[in-house]
């Protein structure tokens, strides 16, 4: 076993995680947005009183990963499920963590509607372009022309309509308090996320009202990619069509310094 | 205690409220509409969480969330809006959590009309959702028997980490009748063992699911569902019987089908005519030993419902072939008048009856024929 001198580690397991290993695949960047979820709650000292709630998607076991109650929705109904716990408990953190059939397709009602009564909970919206647990299928954020086992030849937008872009979207609602899109693809994109789930967080804390951040995110398996080719993939093709940014940052968000 | 006069939904929301209800999640829909407006005003003034969700999918949801939490909550609705919650309720089953859901039927399928039927019957008692799983349902035929269901509810879905569905019809939810109220409970938020509301410091992390991916775990879950089923048949079957000790015909029907059946068998008594009347309360568990035994000392059954016989499936599944078994039932929001279930008795206990025919189709044809 290697063991670390403590003034050399610079990496370890945050208190956030249990010590279950992960399933996601090599290069998943599911893995990478829990860990900065963990580190998070961490800091804020709040794992004590998080609940999560996790969502039908690759990310279903993400009750395994954390060191924080949780339960696990039916597809899509997360922020139903969050809203039911945070309005008989306020004072608890609860966010759900959904991917981007879950919260846009199936469940796009529900995130609506939580976004649009100001529910202080928080979103980790995961958009990897497609439906990764069920192996690949086209998803309301595959972008045009993209390849998926049910649009084999691409996202034909004549047949089968448009990617949807959530944050913009959820950033018309007045109730939302902070809307936020980064990306997963390099150390500093990943850093800005993680500050941005800080935030998010933070604006829940505060009583700010409903916070989601976007994460721009791999699936190399079911793209068929190599790790690394899945992450020049959202670098190149996926930031032009979603653009990274602010969508909703209510005057409350904008005052959280970090 | 003085009686005071209550329409039927309101009653059920208050009765709830004084069960120590914390939390209600709902959607509008006729007949059901106003226990939702009633506890629009009446929970934000206690203090307590009401919220109009954006559809019965997320009203149900927000109850699992809720319950997931460990409060005593509740949602309510009509027939198309229960459909839309099954997803939900196969849910909360599978995570093994309390419950109350209270369904003031109305005629259908489809968007079908808004006067009272009993038609969502197999819906609520076999299931409706998908899965292995045993709802606990109640079926109250008066305002006052709604509110008694409604405060047992709650405890009956705690003790078996269940949920407790309540079937009336809008007729019911409609009607005023006097009624007493129950006392006023103080909430006491129980700390269950196994309810997520956060760790403080307190213990270890808990989590609820229904996902057992490992077949055998699953197994396992159902086998515990069936288990705890066994008990709830066991002690939990509660129905009301009327002039049984010397019946010779019994009617049975549950809700306001048995309602109107109790008149029909006072005024057979009247004539002369020796019939008794059993009103299922607990329709799931059903009493089926009670009809066992009944079987064993009367000439026949007739088995009154408003929809096509739903319940007579499971009477007859008591009966064994035993007694004959004889069916009437109205449709679509018609409910029966206490004279067509009167001449129905006199049709029964002045013909021969045979085990052979089957009773729905009988009864199909002599719709049919009028
Ligand atoms: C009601 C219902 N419909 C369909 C499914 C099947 N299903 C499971 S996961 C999934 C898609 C998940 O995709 P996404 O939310 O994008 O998550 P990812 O796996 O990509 O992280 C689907 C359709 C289901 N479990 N429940
Ligand atoms: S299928 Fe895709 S999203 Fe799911 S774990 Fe594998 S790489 Fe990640
Ligand atoms: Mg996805």
């Amino acid at each position: 076993m290697v063991t670390t001198a403590p003034n050399n580690l610079v990496y370890e397991r945050p208190e956030g995680f249990t010590d279950t290993p992960t399933h996601y695949c090599p290069g998943c960047t599911h893995g990478v947005a829990h860990r900065l979820v963990a580190e998070v709650l961490e800091e804020m000292g709040v794992l004590d009183k998080t609940i999560g709630v996790a969502p039908v998607g690759c990310a279903v076991f993400a009750y395994n990963y954390f060191e924080t109650d949780f339960v696990e929705a039916p597809h899509g109904r997360a922020p139903a499920m969050a809203t039911g716990i945070k309005r008989v408990m306020p004072e608890r953190v609860v966010f759900t963590y959904q991917g981007d059939g879950d919260l846009a397709s199936i469940g796009m009602g529900e995130i609506v509607h939580a976004a649009a009564r100001g529910e202080n909970i928080t979103v980790i919206f995961i958009n990897n372009a497609n439906y990764g647990m069920t192996g690949g299928q086209m998803a309301p954020t595959t972008l045009p022309g993209m390849k998926t086992t049910s649009s084999p030849n691409g996202r034909d937008v004549e047949t089968q309509g448009y990617p949807i872009r959530v944050s913009e979207m959820l950033s018309t609602l007045d109730g939302a308090g902070y809307v936020v899109r980064r990306s997963l693809h390099d150390p500093k994109n990943i850093r800005l996320a993680k500050k941005a789930i800080r935030i998010a967080f933070e604006t829940q804390i505060r009583g700010l009202g409903f916070s989601l951040v976007e994460l721009l995110s791999t699936c190399p398996v079911n793209w068929n990619m190599k790790p690394v080719d899945a992450l020049k993939f959202v670098e190149e093709k996926m930031v032009p069509y979603f653009p990274l940014g602010d969508y909703k940052l209510s005057a409350g968000a904008a005052q959280i310094k970090i | 205690m003085t009686r005071e006069l209550w329409k039927g939904n309101e009653a059920i929301a208050e009765a709830a409220v004084r069960a120590g209800l914390e939390a209600y999640f709902g959607y509008p829909i006729t007949p059901q509409t106003e226990v939702l407006e009633y506890l629009s005003r009446r929970m934000p003034e206690l203090g307590r969480t009401f919220l109009q969700a954006e559809s019965e999918l997320g009203a149900i949801n927000m109850v699992y969330g809720a319950a997931c939490a460990g409060v005593r909550v509740m949602s309510t609705s009509s027939s198309p809006g229960v459909s839309l919650m099954m997803e939900g309720l196969s849910y909360i089953a599978g995570t093994e959590i309390p419950a109350v859901l209270v369904n003031v039927m109305r005629g259908g399928p489809g968007l079908g009309n808004i006067a009272p039927s009993q038609a969502d019957y197999s819906h609520a008692v076999h299931g409706g959702g998908h899965g292995d799983y045993f709802p606990i349902v109640l079926a109250p035929a008066s305002v006052q028997e709604a509110i008694d269901l409604t405060v047992l509810s709650f405890d009956l879905a705690e003790k078996y980490r269940s949920i407790c569905m309540i079937i009336l019809d809008g007729s019911i939810g409609q009607m005023m009748e006097p009624i007493q109220m129950p006392e006023m409970k103080p909430i006491q938020r129980k700390d269950w063992e196994w309810a997520t509301n956060g760790k403080m410091g307190k213990r270890e992390r808990r989590i609820l699911t229904s996902i057992y991916l490992d077949p055998y775990a699953e197994e396992v879950t159902n086998l515990r569902l069936l288990e705890r089923w066994k008990h709830i048949q066991q002690d939990e079957v509660r129905y009301k019987e009327y002039f049984l000790d010397d019946a010779e015909f019994v009617v049975i029907g549950f809700g306001t089908a048995g309602r109107v059946a109790l008149s029909a068998v006072r005024a057979a008594r009247a004539q002369g005519i020796k019939v008794g009347l059993l009103r299922p309360v607990t329709v799931s568990p059903f009493p089926h030993k009670v009809i066992d035994e009944l079987v064993q000392r009367v000439q026949g059954l007739l088995v009154v419902e408003m929809n096509t016989g739903q319940m007579l499936e499971d009477v007859r599944l008591s009966v064994k072939g035993r007694v004959p078994v004889e069916f009437y039932g109205r449709l679509g929001g018609v409910v029966p008048f206490p004279d067509e279930v009167l001449s129905e008795i006199q049709r029964v206990a002045s013909s021969r009856l045979s085990l052979e025919v089957n009773p729905r189709e009988e009864w199909f044809e002599r719709m049919m024929a009028h």
